[in-house]
């Protein structure tokens, strides 16, 4: 059930290879990579939960055999023309068709620092679901999978499905991804931090008592 | 979004591969279609640019662990809403709307990772190193946390139990590392040089003073 990027505990990686010290940007291309993307996404014509999913919506040969920042240009190019902003004759020729109407929207550089540093938070006062107290046992939804949106976008990974553990922070209600990477409304709940034993997800942990949490939605879950 | 899958690698209907081949070549043209369109400044991508390479990085963090380390009473706000000591710091914003602090102990060592993408706290540690963002962390810090540690070169003892926090939602996790001994006479700067941005992921620890 699930896509490419869902890869925790996935077999057959080799060695990380850590940097004790790197640019912060490999190449400069990567910066305007990253800046293209995040100047782009102030026009408001998407949400993170979307642009998310077209990372994911990647064909796997395609996820697989691009770095980082090409994944992010090549969902970018895909959700501007999903999205109506540029149209593919515009992205084959490199040459605009007229200006948009979206430019009134467009990202000043004195718009930068306050835009940053505004951020998105997720938080939201509504509460759809009464949230179940620190400590509670729950079992995570198996399959893993988008509940409303058949293949849909889903933040519950494949290596905690249909598994046990337990609350061990509550967060109040988030937007939820499921709805919201498909225009579907913010549909807010409960948040949890949920600690799950390593023995549980891997059958033989490498020591015992190791533990993994993962931030989970109400709604993937089920109290034992 | 439409697919149409077919059996080989470079025959499909994804937009993005109208772009030219070479990625250096593939962010030329959209900012200039952008930029033509009226949609984006090349200014603006200037100080987005600037903010994460000059403004924002792993510094904040260090300054929030040494406070940490030297006042009880901001170590205690800190652990119990980080996101509201950190926003008074002026360490708000993207990719760390919702902040949460770990705090290693003998008994439990933290480590963060995103298994699903590569989210992290930006105010406080800037942008992603390409480790963190890698397949091998990404796929193997969940399952083998211990083995990818000691490719940090760090060993934990064997009654330290290890909790991998997998960043599966908008909460940003920061590790408040222990303090190293003999920091007992330094001042905060002093402090704050100590702090590694790997001590604050989880795969690394401060430095000893020299």
């Amino acid at each position: 059930m699930s896509r490419i990027h869902d890869m925790g505990g996935r077999l057959g990686y080799g060695p990380v290879q850590p940097q004790p010290s790197e640019a912060v940007f490999e190449q400069p291309w990567h910066a305007r990579a990253l800046a293209v993307t995040l100047a782009a996404g102030a026009l408001g014509q998407w949400n993170l939960d979307m642009m998310r999913h077209a990372r994911e919506c990647l064909w796997p040969a395609d996820y697989m055999r691009f770095g980082y920042y090409e994944k992010w240009l090549a969902a970018l190019a895909d959700m501007l023309v999903a999205q109506g902003v540029v149209c593919a004759q515009e992205l084959r020729t490199g040459q605009a068709m007229g200006e948009s109407p979206l430019a009134t929207r467009r990202l000043s550089a004195a718009a930068v620092a306050p835009a940053l540093a505004r951020g998105a938070p997720s938080l939201r006062s509504a509460k759809a679901a009464s949230p179940w107290p620190v400590g509670t046992r729950v079992r995570t939804l198996l399959p893993a999978r988008n509940t409303r949106v058949a293949g849909g976008h889903t933040r519950l990974p494949a290596y905690l499905a249909g598994k046990t553990g337990r609350i061990l922070m509550q967060h109040g209600s988030h937007i939820l991804p499921d709805s919201h990477a498909h225009g579907q409304g913010e549909a807010p709940e409960p948040l949890y931090t949920v600690v799950f034993d390593a023995a549980d997800l891997w059958g033989q942990p490498e020591r015992a008592g190791d533990e993994i949490t993962a931030d989970l939605w109400h709604s993937y879950l089920a109290p034992e | 979004m439409p697919h149409d899958h077919h059996d080989h690698d470079h025959d499909h209907d994804h937009p993005h591969a109208l772009l030219p081949p070479d990625p250096a070549l593939r962010v030329k043209a959209l900012e200039t279609l952008l930029s033509q369109k009226g949609l984006i400044d090349p200014a603006a991508l200037d100080a987005i640019i600037d903010t994460y390479e000059n403004k924002i990085g792993p510094k904040n963090g260090a300054h929030v662990v040494a406070r940490a380390w030297a006042e009880p009473d901001f170590k205690q706000a800190l652990l119990a809403d980080a996101t509201a000591v950190v926003a008074e710091l002026g360490f708000y914003g993207r990719q760390g709307e919702h902040i949460v602090v770990v705090e290693n102990t003998p008994q439990c060592h933290n480590m963060v990772v995103c298994t699903l993408c590569s989210c992290y706290p930006w105010p406080l540690l800037g942008i992603p190193p390409a480790w963190y963002k890698s397949d091998a962390y990404r796929a193997r810090a969940v399952r083998e946390p211990r083995k990818v540690l000691a490719e940090f070169g760090l060993q934990l003892p064997e009654e330290t139990r290890i909790r991998v926090w997998d960043s599966t939602a908008e909460i940003r996790y920061l590790v408040l590392p222990m303090r190293p001994a003999g920091t007992e006479g330094l001042d905060l700067q002093a402090l704050t040089d100590l702090v590694t941005r790997d001590s604050m992921v989880g795969t690394g620890l401060p430095q000893s003073p020299a």
